[in-house]
């Protein structure tokens, strides 16, 4: 699919790559991030990389409208290069995280339907779940709420056919070929596997109150309950501290 | 020092939003009406964008326990009690003085929404760069919460420029109503509807839901019907855009909205009429017009050209005095108390 730049509104503009999850797609996002960061425009309040797009929200009366939308035709335009470099230097620079999740009972009320539901035990969805190396495709929905994925084809299941009121905070959860964490309790729809004791986002951390930026991969790991009460202490206590999680 | 005596409808403080974290899904946030927002900080002696009180359909009552100076925009119906239970009118669009043990009742509101500043701005932790209320994630305001009895509300120290300020204020010519079609700039996914359903979405009224929030006004009344489909993978959304859920009712987007969405969006109302969004109430018609990318960024300039002239047309109000004389004068210890 050819980029498109797309109104949304007066103030916003959205470019887009394509038309569906494709880790390939997103590498673009994220390349065209990074040049329309590095240009620092004045005028500019965001840039929100999706799946498949990124939106560049911005005061028109700050900065003149056509000129911008001349710099991201010239960014959309120079993919393959843009893409292949971000991937090269991505390689290097992805920011990998370990995160403990504790499966099963009261913190995942929905494992032992998602084993029924595909046939497998509820042992092999962990070990498949904890086996993958799942990439942020999306921060998005609530405040530090990762989109991870993709999942093997087995594993994807429609979303609850009627959600959650409320979903307890630090749920691992997965839908259709993604994966997540909530960060906060809320009303939801997936399907809760587990929970960690990670703190996804800290708003006493101005600089980088999200844990998990897109690009970064994470991949999850077991513990018992025991460790989660342990951890989760000492996460509260600021015994563990983020760098903790990573990889 | 302000307390929270009643609060029947959540209200909540707010100020201009947090920009420059969408990109990890925390939303704008901030002021439905940002120009009202601007009006009662002037009227309060306090620049624009200054975090104030939102209410909605039914103010909280709210007890002076130091004397502070307080500003309404918005169509409120308030009074004010004073110790010995005597209750007078007072008016909107200025500023009032609250005497220590003063209630003021901000009463109900014929604007749905309307605005409470408070000379100094209120003293909140600033979390992400704004003091803005976001009820979801639970941070911002007081605990990430609507307002509730109880809550003391206390007051930033006044700066030297705020001590200059004559008060009370007035605006001679407050805001009417708003009237009229809301503008938009057609898109992102218009091409996502069939050519009828945007025949229909500029020719014909749409009637808001019962339920309105801060997140969207639900429409009901016609139904936009898609050409390709109600979904797509999530991309980008905006205060003002449009977007049609698979039943082919729209939902216009708020202050509070999420960063991103999955629905195709019709159209996207432009900046300078996304202040009265906050205004309608359940049951209101409301009708969209077309209008160019060109047109939107001129009506967006010429809308903060009639606010700064608006702003520039306050006056000081009966009564008015130099606050310098006032603060020196009989209400010092007040004031240090409330700055304490």
């Amino acid at each position: 699919m050819k980029p498109r730049i797309l109104a949304l509104g007066e103030g916003a503009l959205t470019l887009e790559f394509g038309d569906r999850i494709d880790p390939a797609v997103n590498a673009r996002v994220m390349a065209a991030r990074n040049a329309i960061s590095s240009l620092r425009l004045d005028g500019i309040s965001d840039v929100v990389p999706t799946y498949r797009s990124l939106t560049v929200h911005f005061d028109p009366l700050l900065l003149d409208r056509t000129t911008l939308v001349e710099q991201l035709v010239e960014i959309a335009q120079a993919p393959t290069q843009r893409s292949s470099e971000a991937e090269s230097s991505g390689t290097a620079a992805t920011t990998r995280w370990l995160l403990p999740v504790i499966f099963g009972g009261e913190f995942g009320p929905d494992l032992s339907q998602v084993a029924q539901a595909t046939n497998r035990s509820e042992a092999e969805i962990i070990e498949t779940l904890c086996s993958l190396e799942l990439r942020v495709f999306l921060i998005g929905f609530l405040p530090g709420f990762p989109y991870l994925g993709e999942l093997p084809e087995w594993l994807r299941l429609p979303r609850l056919a009627s959600p959650r009121a409320a979903v307890p905070a630090n749920s691992v959860a997965i839908a259709g070929a993604q994966a997540a964490v909530y960060p906060w309790q809320s009303p939801g729809g997936w399907h809760l596997l587990g929970r960690t004791p990670v703190r996804l986002f800290d708003i006493g951390d101005a600089a980088r109150p999200a844990l998990l930026a897109p690009g970064d991969t994470v991949r999850f790991a077991p513990i018992g309950r025991d460790e989660f009460g342990r951890m989760s202490i000492a996460v509260d206590t600021g015994k563990i501290v983020r760098k903790d999680w990573l990889s | 020092m302000l307390e929270v005596l009643d609060c029947r409808v959540p209200a909540s403080l707010q100020d201009a939003g947090r920009p420059g974290y969408r990109h990890l899904g925390v939303p704008l946030s901030g002021a439905l009406d940002i120009e009202w927002l601007a009006i009662a900080n002037a009227l309060a002696g306090n620049p624009p964008h200054t975090v104030a009180l939102e209410a909605q359909v039914i103010g909280p009552r709210l007890r002076a326990n130091a004397p502070v100076t307080i500003a309404l925009a918005g169509e409120f119906s308030a009074r004010i009690e004073d110790a010995g239970g005597q209750s007078r009118e007072v008016g909107n669009w200025r500023s009032h003085v609250l005497a220590a043990g003063e209630v003021l009742d901000t009463g109900s509101l014929r604007s749905r929404i309307g605005y409470l500043a408070i000379h100094g701005g209120f003293d909140l932790p600033v979390v992400l760069g704004s003091r803005s209320t976001y009820v979801r994630a639970g941070f911002g305001g007081i605990d990430g919460r609507a307002l509730i009895a109880g809550d003391r509300l206390n007051v930033l120290p006044i700066g030297k420029a705020g001590e200059r300020t004559s008060l009370p204020l007035r605006l001679p010519r407050p805001p009417g109503p708003w009237s009229g079609a809301l503008r938009v700039v057609s898109g992102p996914q218009r091409e996502y509807f069939t050519d009828a359903a945007w025949a229909r979405f500029v020719g014909e009224a749409f009637i808001v839901g019962r339920a309105v929030d801060r997140m969207g006004l639900r429409l009901e009344g016609p139904r936009l019907d898609h050409a390709l489909g109600a979904d797509i993978v999530s991309d980008g959304v905006a205060p003002g855009a449009v977007q049609v859920p698979g039943d082919g009712h729209p939902i216009v987007l708020l202050a509070d909205c999420q960063t991103v969405g999955g629905y195709p969006k019709i159209a996207t109302v432009i900046g300078a009429d996304l202040p009265c969004l906050g205004h309608f109430m359940p049951g209101q018609t409301l009708r969209f017009v077309e209008v160019s990318i060109e047109q939107a960024i001129a009506a967006r300039r010429q809308a903060n050209a009639a606010l700064a002239e608006c702003l520039a047309s306050i006056v000081p109000g009966e009564g008015g005095f130099n606050l310098d004389a006032l603060y020196t004068a009989n209400l010092i210890d007040g004031v240090i108390d409330a700055h304490r």
